[in-house]
């Protein structure tokens, strides 16, 4: 009696040979040229990363800010002008609000960029959406970084 | 329409809505702020003028949901890090929102004199 081992079953059935070669399936996730250009980089995965890292530091950097600013001391009673300035004359708050600013600015677009991408269907609404939150984002981080370097506790 | 498509997920969906409407609550919030952070590049005036808003009751009472907003967030956060960093973390995420609650429920307590009792002191009398 013949047996026959799968292979040459393969060859036999598909009639595949070296002048004949079986076509070559690429790996469902390679990247090829016909790749569209927003999944050739793994930007989403640097995203999802930073949004981690940096909610981590935030729990400091914010539960931090709320415990100075409304629990401590008398709480919102006691803010004022010179208050402020009192903190920013050390370069341990401005630094401390400087990246706080940074990473709850960067951290909360991001996360609004993935509800807009959840929610806005249409191509141009999507689009729009998005350019109104970058704009937003850099003027807001540039204005505050802008105030914390440039503060004068001496403005009349 | 079909009947019961609508789904209705149990503690994992509504712990992610939640952090969804506490993310983009904060995330509004911190743009006025930086604004109103802003106005030290004004006058000190403008700035003690604004910053007495924050110091009348209703706006005690928004502080405080503030605070709500942001303790859920980061405490919840730090949940869905142990779920995708910790091994054990997808099998106890029921556990872990549940003490996330607890922890809420208390640090919420403890900011409750702190951050309200001015608003209090206003409303009804030293
Ligand atoms: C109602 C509660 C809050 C009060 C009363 C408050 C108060 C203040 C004050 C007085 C400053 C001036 C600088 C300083 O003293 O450090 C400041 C700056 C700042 N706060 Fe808050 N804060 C509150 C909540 C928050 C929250 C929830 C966030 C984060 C999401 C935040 C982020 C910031 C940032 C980024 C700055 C720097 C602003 C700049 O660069 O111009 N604050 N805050
Ligand atoms: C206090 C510490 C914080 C921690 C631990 C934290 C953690 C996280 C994490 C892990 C995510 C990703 C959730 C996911 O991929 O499903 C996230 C999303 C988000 N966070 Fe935060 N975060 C913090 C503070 C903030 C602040 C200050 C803001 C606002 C400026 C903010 C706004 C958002 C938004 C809008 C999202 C998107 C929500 C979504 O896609 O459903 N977060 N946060």
């Amino acid at each position: 009696m013949q047996t026959m081992s799968s292979t040459d079953s393969i060859t036999v059935d598909e009639g595949y040979d070296a002048d004949n070669p079986a076509p070559v399936i690429e790996p469902p996730r390679a990247r090829t040229g016909k790749t569209p250009k927003a999944t050739r980089t793994n930007f989403e995965l640097y995203g999802w990363l930073f949004m981690r890292l940096s909610g981590i530091l935030l729990v400091v950097l914010v539960l931090g800010h709320l415990l100075i600013q409304l629990v401590l001391d008398g709480g919102v009673s006691k803010v004022s002008f010179a208050f402020v300035a009192g903190r920013w004359a050390s370069p341990f708050w401005m630094a401390w609000d400087l990246i706080m600013l940074w990473l709850a600015m960067l951290h909360g677009a991001n996360g609004l960029r993935t509800i807009i991408n959840d929610y806005a269907q249409r191509d141009n609404t999507r689009f729009w959406l998005k350019m109104l939150l970058y704009t937003a984002t850099v003027f807001t981080v540039l204005l505050g970084t802008l105030v914390i370097f440039t503060f004068d506790p001496n403005i009349t | 329409m079909p009947a019961g498509t609508l789904y209705r997920g149990r503690e994992g969906m509504w712990s992610w809505v939640a952090h969804r409407v506490t993310g983009v609550l904060v995330f509004f919030f911190l743009f006025v702020h930086v604004l109103d952070t802003a106005l030290v590049r004004v006058s000190p005036q403008a700035y003690d003028d604004t910053i007495a808003v924050y110091k009348t009751p209703l706006v005690a009472f928004m502080e405080y949901g503030l605070v709500a907003a942001v303790l859920f967030h980061a405490l919840n956060g730090l949940r869905v890090v142990a779920v995708d960093f910790w091994n054990k973390g997808a099998r106890y995420q029921k556990h872990m929102l549940y003490t996330v609650m607890g922890v809420w429920v208390v640090l919420m307590a403890g900011a409750a004199y702190p951050v309200l009792s001015h608003a209090f002191r206003e409303l009804f009398g030293s």
